[in-house]
């Protein structure tokens, strides 16, 4: 009965069965009638949908402008090409127990940060485990220090710059530029085969929902409410007696790993990682994907990720040299024009609506 | 090996006794007797006879005097002509004219045909060396030096005695350099240990790194237990030699790397002083700053090629035109950005970092388009072009020190309208509380689209600067912004003193770490460095209060 109640909260009937709905239609009808070519790009999207709903639960909620969630999201990413390189060692170019990168380096032992990562269960903790501890020290240092607004934007992006660099060192044991690539096998199905990217397309939509309702559950809780309190005024909040540095770091590392599990479905589908994942134009677009679905509404979130990275899609292939010109000219549109983005500008309509359906409730 | 060392010492010998004639010729008569025999001598490079052409040559090595220079170089090059007279001409390829092999002067009515005397390498062989030691005592410093350097390559063992003798009479100090140098190459390869001794004694003062692995390969023990050089005590003095000469290089490397910190730094002061100021004023953070120093290199390079192509006469001074175009060229862009994008904004610092990071990509992409996606190059003028040498392998180059003055100067321009000016008190006034200056009367729109003007016209005066570092391309600004954001955190924000430490210090620092761990661990330090920091400090090296903070 508490369960259900709780329920109730986060969604209203007919809310429940929009998602029921859009579940549906994205876990089954999709994948039904989508040509085979076409799945892993649409899975792609739901990962990137995944990483705008950690982005959202970040910036819509507490308030917290993160320019670096691309590296958190190529951390998942690495971790799971680790895996992939792991297990099919003795079977690369080179016939060598070693990633072929390593033995085109001339390495002779695996580094101690590549073992364990043969066994599955190992790569997905640590793919999860490593991203959630980095920023959970980075954000340590920084909340109790108070940094925050366009300060800690900018110091998150000077991290993933910095990691940026790092990874494309060869040094740094991560395949340098190239990143890692020339997959074969996701616990022994192979990734060429249709049937395995169809279940990759199903595990991300999975990943999608999960995620959406564990966002949805948080931001309806109490905890919830405290974060949007600390957004609109953090002193108050404070003076009230909430720590706002625990608030802080928790929805931080929440959203950070959440990051890393979109970007470590999201390499098996494309089939490479390498470090320009981290680069900072990718963690700002990712703030622009929230931007243009509105903030603060989840759903949003996933609809501007789809809508950004389609006309991405589209774009880059049709007028290439107007890419940048549509994506800048978003930025400075939404911010201007619709703050409170695409879901935030239908909500006079809904509202609209809403009073209508009212009016001719009383009028019958 | 013997019998090398005694026709060396009989020919020295020889040669003493002949240049010691000479020079007692040249003090009995200086005039005619001389001339005389150099005429002769000359006039002799032409002779049919084999053995005549060397005699002459030898003569003239005796008679030592560098106006017999250009004749036997055009023996050498094949450019010495005998005329039907019998006499001996040097043929000017260019103008094609018969010159006088001493005067140098034309002789229109040579008597032709002119026959080409005709070289065996024997001759060459005698003649070199006398060519080297006639060239070293011109009256050119610049021959000299050129004659030295050849000198000491060719490693001859008649070499030394020239150079020796080259070097003793030597007043200018760059020529003396290069003789001292081609003196310790010489006798380095000298049989005597002494001489090898005094060598290496002269290549530790000097502490030129060309010899380093000459001198390891001395010291260096091989597999069967024997040493590349017999003597120990040549040995010893090698190995002193080395550590001069690696403390000279370790010098020479941290010189430099402060050098390059400079001007980094100086590069990164022009992006955080308009960084600064507009986020003090205006609490917000412009992202496309960075595109205003890749605008201000272009900027530039557009003044070179229309200086190129309409005034290539005035093309020394493109650079200082640049100056003031790059100024206005950002500026007004600035301007307009405040006007019609920014200013809608404040308030909102998260918006404007979005909106100012989209108003960058299609700067890019617009630049991309007008000038290409290839870096374009930005000449030095020549008056910025070489450089100062201090020491050996240690150049300071005027490029350098041009930008680091001229940071100087820009920096010291805006503490001046800021401390000294009525916009200055009234930009302070609204950094520090924006509705009481409202209150007072001051226009805080238009000081807002001023300081915006102002501070992306500073960074366009850094592309100016920039432009003579680097290449320039349209992804220039991006390598900058993260590392000036870097130095507004640190500095603090509206503090010019702040700007100019952290500029200073994260510029050096980089560029100190770079041969110690590598550009990118230096970069991941530098960040470290920075978060720890901001845990003691939160406001930066020079906290103000202002609206930021507010």
């Amino acid at each position: 009965m508490n369960a259900l109640a709780r329920l109730g909260e986060m969604h209203s009937r007919r809310g429940w069965l929009i998602v029921a709905v859009l579940t549906g239609l994205v876990g089954v009808a999709v994948p039904a009638v989508a040509p085979p070519y076409l799945v892993p790009l649409l899975g792609k999207f739901l990962c990137f949908g995944t990483a705008a709903l950690a982005m959202d639960l970040l910036w819509g909620y507490a308030g917290i402008l993160s320019l670096g969630h691309g590296l958190f999201f190529a951390l998942g990413g690495y971790g799971m090409g680790m895996y992939l390189m792991r297990s099919i060692a003795g079977q690369g170019v080179y016939r060598s127990e070693l990633p072929d990168f390593m033995v085109f380096l001339d390495w002779k032992a695996l580094p101690w940060y590549w073992h364990g990562f043969q066994h599955f269960g190992v790569a997905v903790f640590m793919l999860l485990f490593v991203p959630g501890l980095l920023a959970l020290v980075f954000g340590w240092l920084t909340f109790r220090s108070r940094i925050k607004g366009v300060y800690l934007s900018i110091v998150t992006q000077a991290l993933t710059y910095a990691a940026m660099l790092l990874f494309f060192q060869n040094a740094t044991g991560f395949g340098g530029n190239n990143g890692l690539t020339d997959f074969k096998r996701l616990l022994g199905w192979p990734l060429q085969a249709a049937s395995t990217k169809l279940a990759l397309y199903l595990v991300s939509a999975g990943a999608l929902v999960g995620t959406y309702l564990l966002c949805r559950f948080i931001v309806t809780s109490k905890l919830g409410r405290v974060l949007t309190a600390l957004r609109d005024a953090e002193l108050k909040t404070r003076f009230c007696g909430y720590e706002s540095t625990n608030y802080k770091l928790f929805v931080w590392t929440l959203s950070a790993m959440l990051c890393a599990l979109a970007g470590a479905l999201y390499v098996p589908q494309v089939g490479i990682i390498n470090p320009s994942e981290m680069q900072p134009s990718n963690s700002i677009e990712m703030a622009i994907w929230v931007a243009v679905g509105g903030r603060g509404t989840l759903s949003g979130a996933i609809i501007g990720a789809w809508l950004v990275n389609g006309g991405k899609s589209w774009l880059t292939a049709a007028f290439p040299s107007a890419w940048l010109y549509a994506l800048g000219g978003l930025f400075v549109l939404v911010t201007l024009f619709f703050p409170k983005g695409l879901v935030g500008a239908g909500a006079p309509f809904a509202a609209w609506f809403a009073r209508r359906r009212r009016k001719e409730d009383a009028g019958t | 090996m013997r019998k090398a060392t005694g026709v060396g010492g009989r020919s020295m010998a020889g040669r003493a006794a002949l240049s010691g004639a000479s020079a007692l010729l040249l003090l009995l008569s200086a005039s005619s007797a001389h001339a005389g025999l150099l005429e002769d001598a000359v006039q002799g490079l032409a002779a049919t006879s084999e053995d005549r052409v060397e005699e002459s040559i030898r003569r003239l090595g005796a008679l030592d005097d560098a106006r017999a220079w250009p004749a036997l170089d055009a023996l050498c090059d094949d450019r010495l002509r005998v005329g039907a007279d019998g006499k001996a001409y040097i043929w000017d390829g260019k103008t094609h004219d018969a010159r006088d092999p001493l005067t140098l002067a034309v002789v229109a009515a040579a008597p032709r045909p002119l026959k080409e005397v005709e070289v065996s390498n024997e001759i060459r062989r005698v003649a070199l060396p006398v060519l080297a030691q006639l060239r070293l005592g011109s009256a050119s410093a610049a021959e000299r030096l050129a004659a030295a350097e050849e000198l000491s390559k060719s490693g001859d063992a008649q070499a030394g005695g020239l150079l020796h003798r080259a070097l003793d009479r030597e007043h200018d100090k760059k020529v003396r350099d290069a003789l001292t140098l081609a003196v310790a190459r010489v006798d380095l390869q000298s049989p005597s240990a002494d001489a090898r001794v005094a060598a290496l004694q002269l290549i530790k003062r000097l502490g030129n790194d060309e010899f380093l692995s000459d001198l390891q390969r001395m010291t260096a023990k091989s597999a069967d237990g024997t040493y590349g050089e017999p003597d120990a005590r040549v040995r010893q003095a090698a190995t002193a030699a080395i550590e001069a000469i690696l403390a000279q290089q370790r010098f020479v490397s941290l010189a430099g790397s402060l050098l390059h910190g400079l001007s980094l730094a100086s590069v990164l002061l022009f992006a955080a002083l308009g960084l600064a100021v507009t986020f003090g004023l205006l609490g917000v953070i412009n992202m496309a700053h960075g595109e205003m120093l890749m605008l201000g290199s272009y900027a530039t390079y557009a003044t070179q090629t229309f200086f190129k192509a309409h005034m290539p006469g005035a093309f020394r001074f493109y650079l200082l035109a640049a100056i003031p175009v790059a100024f206005l060229v950002t500026m007004l862009i600035g301007m307009l950005l405040e006007r019609t994008i920014i200013r809608f904004l404040y308030g909102r610092p998260l918006e404007t970092l979005l909106a100012t990071w989209g108003i960058s990509l299609g700067l890019i992409q617009t630049v991309r388009l007008v000038f290409g996606a290839q870096n374009v190059a930005v000449e030095n003028p020549d008056w910025l072009a070489g450089g100062i040498e201090l020491t050996h392998g240690l150049v300071l180059p005027w490029s350098r020190i041009g930008v680091i003055g001229f940071v100087i100067v820009v920096a010291g321009g805006v503490w001046f309208l800021l401390q000294k000016t009525r916009l200055g008190l009234y930009v302070r006034a609204v950094t520090q509380n924006r509705s009481m200056a409202a209150c007072m009367g001051i226009s805080t729109k238009r000081i807002d689209m001023w300081m915006f003007g102002l501070g992306s016209g500073i960074a366009g005066l850094g592309g100016v600067a920039l432009s003579q570092l680097s290449n320039v391309g349209p992804e220039l600004g991006q390598s900058y912004i993260i590392d000036s954001f870097m130095v507004v955190v640190l500095g603090g924000v509206g503090r010019l003193a702040g700007a100019v430490a952290a500029a200073l210090g994260l510029g050096i620092i980089n560029k100190l770490l770079e041969p110690l761990a590598g550009a990118v661990l230096g970069k991941i330090a530098v960040l470290v460095f920075i978060i720890l920091f901001i845990q003691r400090r939160p406001q930066g090296l020079f906290a103000i209060k202002g609206r930021v903070e507010a």
